[in-house]
């Protein structure tokens, strides 16, 4: 039932993305660079990890299946990291993305996998490794928006930010506007798709299952556990976010300090 | 009775500022742009990195709480800020007589509160941003060219609301103005910071 896309039928999209990307170079928006590279990237690694997913799936050691899961947060964590316009210097702002991502997918899909799925063994590869891929996939876009709106606002506002320690608040009350705004931020993707599933999209996973023969209301029970798991790890993760950096953008006298803030 | 004392203060260029303060008492501060008024009170309220002692009624800054030190060693900076779509947002909700009354003698009314806070003119800020202060009961009145942006007859009536205050509520006041007319009418000592020192003004 499966029809196979011919190069052709790629090129078709291919040149779509060359479109985009010409008529934003011409109306001067500046992401047809980024747009390429991502667009590569994408082309590359998915044809990569298609050759050895089977062998990866194979695999029954834990140690190994761990070090694949340590990469991909990593890696995830860097994307993170390069995509904000205003950073924390030094290791903190690598280790404020790869913590919060750690929370938000790593021991969510521990969680899951133990308590829920209860594959033999826990960390069976071919359940494993997607889950944990699709959580940090998504939960990565919340945090990097959560982070970017925290630290944008945190620079742009920081008259006011003082203004309201001059008067006597905590920093935890002078940045409480700021902390409600990138929770908000990092949530509204998955709120979205939480709110469109079923009705305007179908999600990738559970349509997949389906197609490929699975009974539709399991693929949709672990598509329900899927969301559940990104919305809290989303939400989690963001409130990990706004934990850290509000610790490193006041002293211990909780004095705002810009010093500790590094400009793109 | 020595209301703050400022013991070995050092920050920037500055290197031992020394001043005692007494309780009531209205403190003139000058000197040209860039020599550190503004950090000095920065310091003071403990917003920037400092080093040397600070001591309110023989208590230590550093062994109080920074929001609650801030808010009885309050600041008012040269530009007040405000986040809320309305004036009275930023006030504590019980309008206390002695609240409205310091609203009136700044020729405000209550209906005032209502005003949006795009629409207030710099000074209109600052006198506000005067009122907002008060509410917290200050014992230290740390007031950076406060009346810039006000023209004579405003300044005088800020000048008397904080003259009342400071009496009434046994607090004390550091200035900071350019105006010496200004000091020299509101001060019991005038300071002129220069080179990183204080110097007393006769």
């Amino acid at each position: 039932m499966l029809i196979e896309l011919t190069p052709l039928d790629l090129s078709i999209a291919a040149l779509l993305v060359l479109l985009l990307g010409g008529l934003s170079a011409y109306m001067k928006l500046g992401v047809s660079r980024q747009l390429y590279i991502a667009a590569v990237r994408t082309t590359v690694q998915l044809l990569l990890i298609g050759l050895v997913l089977k062998t990866l799936f194979a695999s029954t050691s834990m140690a190994f299946i761990l070090l694949i899961s340590f990469i991909m947060i990593s890696v995830a964590g860097w994307e993170i990291l390069s995509r904000q316009q205003r950073k924390l210097k030094g290791w903190w702002g690598f280790g404020v993305s790869t913590g919060s991502l750690f929370v938000s997918s790593f021991l969510i899909t521990l969680l899951c996998l133990l308590t829920v799925i209860k594959a033999d063994p826990w960390y069976a590869p071919q359940y494993a490794i997607p889950l944990l891929g699709m959580l940090l996939g998504n939960t990565m876009t919340g945090i990097a928006l959560g982070i970017d709106r925290l630290m944008q606002n945190a620079w742009q506002q920081r008259p006011l930010i003082e203004q309201r320690l001059m008067l006597g608040q905590t920093a935890a009350e002078a940045i409480s506007g700021l902390r409600r705004e990138a929770m908000r931020a990092g949530m509204i993707p998955i709120m979205n798709s939480m709110a469109a599933a079923g009705l305007v999209s179908l999600p990738g996973m559970m349509t997949g299952q389906i197609l490929a023969g699975a009974a539709p209301v399991e693929a949709v029970k672990y598509q329900i556990l899927i969301m559940f798991m990104i919305s809290s790890g989303t939400g989690l993760g963001v409130i990990s976010v706004l934990w850290l950096i509000s610790k490193r953008l006041f002293d211990e006298r909780e004095r705002l300090c810009f010093k500790r803030l590094l400009k793109e | 009775m020595q209301l703050l004392q400022i013991k070995n203060l050092q920050f920037l260029h500055c290197y031992s500022i020394n001043l005692q303060v007494n309780a009531g008492e209205i403190i003139g501060l000058s000197g040209v742009s860039g020599s550190g008024k503004s950090l000095l009170l920065r310091a003071l309220a403990d917003l920037d990195k400092h080093q040397g002692e600070v001591l309110l009624n023989d208590v230590n800054q550093q062994s109080i709480p920074p929001h609650l030190w801030r808010k009885q060693v309050a600041l008012l900076s040269a530009e007040t800020h405000w986040w809320f779509d309305t004036l009275g947002e930023h006030f504590s909700e019980n309008f206390t007589p002695e609240f409205l009354e310091n609203l009136m003698a700044l020729g405000f009314s209550e209906e005032s509160l209502q005003w949006s806070v795009a629409r207030l003119s710099s000074g209109e800020k600052q006198r506000f941003g005067l009122l907002r202060l008060l509410q917290n009961k200050p014992q230290v009145l740390l007031l950076d060219e406060p009346t810039a942006n006000l023209d004579e007859t405003n300044s005088l009536l800020f000048e008397n609301l904080v003259k009342k205050y400071c009496a009434k509520q046994q607090a004390c006041v550091i200035w900071v103005s350019h105006d010496e007319q200004q000091l020299i009418r509101l001060c019991q000592r005038r300071y002129f910071l220069e080179n990183g020192e204080l110097n007393h003004v006769n």
